[in-house]
């Protein structure tokens, strides 16, 4: 008898679960998709976003991402190739940086905000601006694109490393042309990751990339993000529900494409490591 | 020769980016504390706790009520979120068919990555004019504590199912040779087995919920105050920030800097408790 | 013996094991004196004393753990590749010190070659695979490189069965094909010795037999030094044969020489025990 109750009560809170998520999804998408049309999302927003489309925000999100990824990818795989390949036999510094990194993820992203806010925008001079916002991301999805990548390179399988050296190549070369092309598609799929995250990033982008919607001019321009426009509409715009449901499906379309595509990655790498082993 | 020369440099280079991500913590808690310095060194730590309000303007910073209100709205997430999300798991480890446990986990994982504001315009619109209807005002801590559950739920659900799928198959086999039913195996051999893994899932959510800005900001109607009643708005540290970062100065600015900076205190000094925790349990 | 003209089976270019030069001029082409390899506070081999004939197949025997493959890493300084480890002694090898710390490791590397025990083709083309090192050790001609990679693949009897899909992956060849072709991507490079460390272990009988083949062809063009753990193998390649052996947790050389002697009439009794199965 209790092992039936027990099996219903594990059937109950999945299909809760389910439940839940597909109310939340079916609400957006019921209340957002007859919004949602080219039109929308070619023309800039007019009326505090409350008619009018999305152009000028597309824009400014796909900016703030491009200057997170130009900045962290790079710096990010330099990390990782250093404590993968290059730090060995430093034990205590590579705790100390895989720490600090632990810990850096671990910051709540308003916090970045702050910190973006501070160095960014005051210190530094930039102001509201795209370049202050994807430096603050850019911070914010390091330890991400760090930690994949790293694990990435460290999976490659050794007997590479060691044939490579014993046939008199550099540790470059091994890298560029054998080691970082097997790695590909875990660091692949870590840097959707990071642009998913960065994507869904509100908090950090508040007082740091700014709210104007205009279209940017330069970089230095303020830009507002789509998850900042669907907070602003939903909180600061009376009637904006409809512009901020049909921003989110939007915006939660594009974290599905790229959660799917860092998906079939991963899948493919598993495979393909079963057929070649 | 040029060839060792050039490694040494990408070895250089890449010690260089690996040391910039470790200073980069360092440059964060920097700022952090000297922006909010002045108001350190004016009132001292004891100002922020012991002051019953918080009156910036006034200079007045009492954050108790919001620590207050992060912690009841985190730990209350934490309270829905735990079995729900391990049930879950054990659904999608020993009570799903394979292809419904595959679907259940990708849906999961994206729902992992849906943004925070998109789940505070969910709440905004739907649950917290639900909640009002027979409790008003609405937007209060039981709105903010569901919707941190649901946020919480699939990172808990997919750790847990990660830390069941560890548990070795020979364990569960050994345990249904002794004819123990399926939910005896569950609850006796396999939890108990993945008891780790899953409480570092928890910790790992109740991380995010402690830090969790935009969905709390949404729902929560923000008044500052002890959250003694589920149904009455509370403010929480991070929600504070958002709202008054834009127009704050002066010492104001430099309170909520320091507010951002005990957040981070709250936030790091639990990973290190989960840290500990989970290291003395390996050793004994 | 007739070599049957189908593809299946090798055709070597290096000719049949009789016809390479003779070996048996004891010339010293790598001389090892007081060679000791430790791992942080472990000590795996102590005090090595021995010279490597020029042209020679030297197989090293011995039992797990005693030290034979931390021995051949050192001849190219792999060991470099491991943080802890700490060589001493002298390896002179053509008019110097090769564990120098001013030696061009890339250059060392590239005349003394190297075989694993499980074949570890790089997951690229069959041709990728041999072009590569060629053009990262300056090999930039389309003709050359051409005739370099056709030369080693004949060498090693693969060319026969891997003309038709030069291009194709690495890693769909089969065990014994694989490490033919590292084999070749080792000899592409011209080098004057080659470490083999078990390099038919992995490998299915016949794979095996086929790779021991060729180790007996690569005598007198090249010095081979082998690790192995088959006897029989040990006895049926090496010219000179040394025996390693654990004394207080230490690796160290217990006996070195001709291998028909060291197999027919070892000297020192812990030789005699190894080789009669009573130790080890």
């Amino acid at each position: 008898m209790s092992e039936r109750i027990f099996t219903a009560a594990i059937w109950a809170a999945a299909l809760l679960v389910v439940g839940v998520f597909c109310f939340l999804l079916g609400d957006l998408v019921r209340q957002g998709a007859p919004h949602l049309s080219w039109r929308f999302l070619l023309t800039a927003p007019a009326d505090a976003g409350r008619s009018g489309g999305i152009s000028s925000i597309i824009i400014s999100t796909l900016l703030i991402l491009a200057v997170a990824m130009a900045v962290a990818v790079p710096s990010g795989l330099g990390a990782a190739l250093w404590l993968a390949e290059y730090a060995r036999g430093k034990r205590a510094a590579r705790r100390v940086i895989r720490l600090s990194l632990d810990v850096l993820a671990g910051v709540p992203s308003i916090v970045f905000g702050l910190f973006g806010n501070a160095f960014f925008c005051i210190f530094l001079g930039l102001g509201f601006s795209i370049l202050s916002g994807g430096l603050t991301l850019a911070c914010m999805v390091l330890p991400i694109l760090i930690r994949t990548s790293e694990a990435g390179l460290s999976a490659v399988t050794e007997e590479w490393r060691r044939g490579a050296a014993a046939l008199g190549m550099t540790r470059a070369a091994a890298l560029w042309h054998i080691l970082l092309p097997a790695a590909a598609p875990a660091i692949t799929a870590g840097l959707i990751l990071g642009m998913g995250r960065a994507i869904a990033e509100t908090a950090a982008l508040l007082f740091t990339s700014g709210y104007v919607d205009r279209m940017p001019d330069s970089l230095y321009d303020s830009g507002r993000s789509l998850s900042v426009h669907v907070y602003d509409l939903s909180m600061n715009v009376a009637g904006g529900d409809v512009a901020a449901h049909a921003s989110a499906l939007v915006l939660v379309s594009l974290i599905v494409v790229l959660n799917g595509g860092a998906l079939v990655l991963s899948d493919r790498w598993a495979t393909r490591k079963i057929t070649v082993s | 020769m040029s060839g060792l020369s050039a490694d040494r440099r990408l070895a250089l280079l890449s010690a260089l980016f690996a040391t910039g991500a470790a200073l980069l913590l360092l440059l964060v808690l920097g700022f952090l504390v000297s922006e909010s310095w002045p108001v350190l060194n004016a009132g001292g730590w004891r100002a922020f706790l012991a002051d019953g309000v918080w009156y910036p303007l006034e200079g007045r910073f009492g954050l108790l009520s919001m620590v207050w209100a992060t912690l009841a709205t985190a730990v209350g997430a934490l309270l829905l979120a735990a079995p729900l999300g391990v049930a879950g798991a054990i659904f999608q480890c020993f009570y799903a068919p394979p292809a419904v446990a595959k679907l259940y986990r990708s849906v999961l994982a994206l729902l992992a990555g849906i943004p925070s504001v998109v789940y505070g315009l969910w709440g905004l619109t739907v649950l917290v004019p639900l909640i009002a209807r027979w409790a008003p005002p609405g937007a209060s801590l039981i709105a903010a504590i569901l919707i941190l559950a649901l946020m919480a739920l699939p990172t808990v659900t997919l750790t847990s199912a990660t830390a069941l799928g560890a548990v070795p198959r020979s364990l569960l086999q050994g345990a249904a040779a002794l004819g123990m039913t399926r939910r005896g195996i569950i609850l006796g051999v396999a939890v108990p087995a993945a008891r780790d893994g899953m409480l570092a899932g928890l910790l790992l959510a109740a991380l995010r919920a402690l830090g969790e800005t935009m969905a709390v900001l949404m729902v929560a109607g923000n008044v500052v105050r002890n959250p003694t009643d589920l149904f009455e708005p509370v403010r929480v540290l991070t929600a504070n920030i958002a709202l008054e970062m834009a127009y704050a100065t002066g010492a104001h600015r430099a309170g909520l800097f320091a507010s951002g900076l005990l957040l981070t205190v709250m936030v790091l000094l639990l990973a290190w408790l989960a840290a500990r925790a989970g290291d003395r349990q390996r050793d004994v | 013996m007739t070599i049957p003209q189908n593809s299946h089976y090798p055709t070597y270019t290096l000719g049949s094991v009789a016809s390479g030069p003779p070996c048996c001029d004891p010339i010293t082409h790598i001389g090892v004196a007081g060679l000791s390899i430790a791992y942080g506070a472990t000590t795996v081999l102590d005090d090595v004393t021995l010279d490597i004939y020029k042209g020679c197949v030297t197989a090293l025997i011995g039992p797990s753990g005693c030290g034979k493959t931390s021995f051949l890493t050192a001849l190219n300084r792999l060991t470099d590749l491991i943080p802890t480890a700490q060589v001493s002694g002298v390896i002179r090898f053509e008019g110097g010190d090769l564990l120098d710390p001013r030696t061009d490791l890339l250059g060392l590397r590239r005349r003394i070659g190297m075989i694993f025990q499980k074949p570890n083709p790089f997951p690229l083309s069959i041709r990728r695979n041999l072009e590569l090192p060629l053009r990262e050790h300056g090999v930039r001609q389309r003709e050359l490189l051409d005739h370099k990679m056709e030369t080693a693949l004949r060498d090693v009897g693969l060319w026969n069965e891997v003309r038709g899909r030069l291009n194709s992956p690495a890693l769909a060849l089969s065990g014994g094909q694989q490490q033919r072709l590292c084999i070749a991507r080792a000899l592409a490079l011209e080098p004057t010795v080659l470490l083999m460390d078990e390099p038919c272990s992995a490998l299915d009988p016949i794979s095996s037999s086929v790779v021991e083949e060729l180790i007996q062809r690569l005598r007198g063009r090249y010095t081979v030094v082998i690790v192995t753990h088959n006897l029989a193998q040990a006895r049926r390649v090496a010219n000179y044969a040394a025996f390693f052996w654990m004394k207080e947790r230490v690796g160290k050389l217990i006996e070195f020489g001709h291998s028909r002697s060291l197999f027919d009439a070892p000297n020192d009794p812990l030789t005699v025990a190894y080789l009669s199965g009573k130790a080890g």
